[in-house]
């Protein structure tokens, strides 16, 4: 994936830049309009996360093809302080920031692939995909 | 990107122009709140139209401004969700329960005028001084 774009997250601002990149991306992929909403909503909580856990962090857009289908694969990754319980935090409504605690159960419905891998102490990976049949 | 409120008699508008910030967003939740008070405000209206994406800062924020303007003595509507918005936010889990909503502009400023109307028939209206 040699065309992945990288944003950094380091401001606010970076989190509306990846979800507009995500959006750009989605739409040149092929994606619905509504698609292209819940991939940038998606975006926005997992970016907003990285702001919120970590300060910093990085997001890569990239587009996969997997036979007839076609995606697009976020990868939000950062060096914070990790999560202590990953299936905790899937939970809806549990959150340490004071947040609704919507973030990553929500990005996991919006999308169709989600995984979250994080070590205590060394930071967290989630990465997300969103599938379309491409037509025949 | 400040968000330009505009007074149109006794209510406020809000008109959201391009995508926000999470410091925009909170930006403007304070700047609503103090012109409740400076001009007096009965309503207040959030135009969303222009708005792709809402996520759960953007939903908080939103709520927050509803009820913290109630408190303050002015009803809050939020008009101009997109379908497609929509669709995100019932799939993030985002209802904004407790808020009022209308499809557009028009049909907000109807709803604000039959609130005040209802607080005229119940008493509670404020008393108009010229």
């Amino acid at each position: 994936m040699a065309d992945d774009l990288l944003i950094p997250i380091t401001a606010d601002t970076d989190v509306v830049t990846a979800r507009q990149r995500g959006r750009d991306l989605a739409a040149e992929a092929g994606f619905s309009s509504g698609d292209q909403t819940v991939i940038a909503a998606a975006i926005s909580e997992i970016a907003r996360n990285i702001l919120m856990y970590a300060k910093r962090g990085e997001v890569t857009l990239g587009v996969v093809t997997n036979g007839d289908r076609q995606g697009v694969v976020i990868v939000a990754r950062d060096q914070g302080p990790g999560i202590r319980d990953v299936e905790r935090a899937l939970e809806d409504g549990y959150s340490t920031s004071g947040g609704l605690g919507l973030g990553l159960p929500g990005a996991r419905r919006l999308m169709d692939d989600f995984d979250v891998s994080s070590t205590v102490g060394k930071g967290t990976t989630v990465t997300m995909k969103k599938w379309r049949r491409m037509n025949a | 990107m400040e968000v330009p409120i505009l007074k149109q008699g006794h209510y406020l508008i809000a008109s959201i122009q391009s995508a926000l910030t999470d410091a925009d967003l909170s930006q403007l939740r304070e700047a609503l709140i103090e012109r409740v008070g400076r001009f007096r405000a009965r309503g207040v209206i959030v135009d969303v139209t222009a708005l792709d994406v809402m996520d759960s800062f953007a939903v908080r924020t939103l709520r927050d401004i509803a009820h913290m303007a109630r408190l303050r003595g002015a009803e809050t509507v939020i008009v101009g969700i997109q379908p497609e918005v929509a669709f995100a936010m019932v799939q993030l889990g985002l209802t904004l329960k407790g808020v009022s909503t209308a499809l557009d502009l028009e049909e907000g400023l109807l709803f604000l005028d039959q609130q005040a109307q209802l607080r005229i028939e119940r008493g509670t209206g404020r008393i108009d001084r010229g």
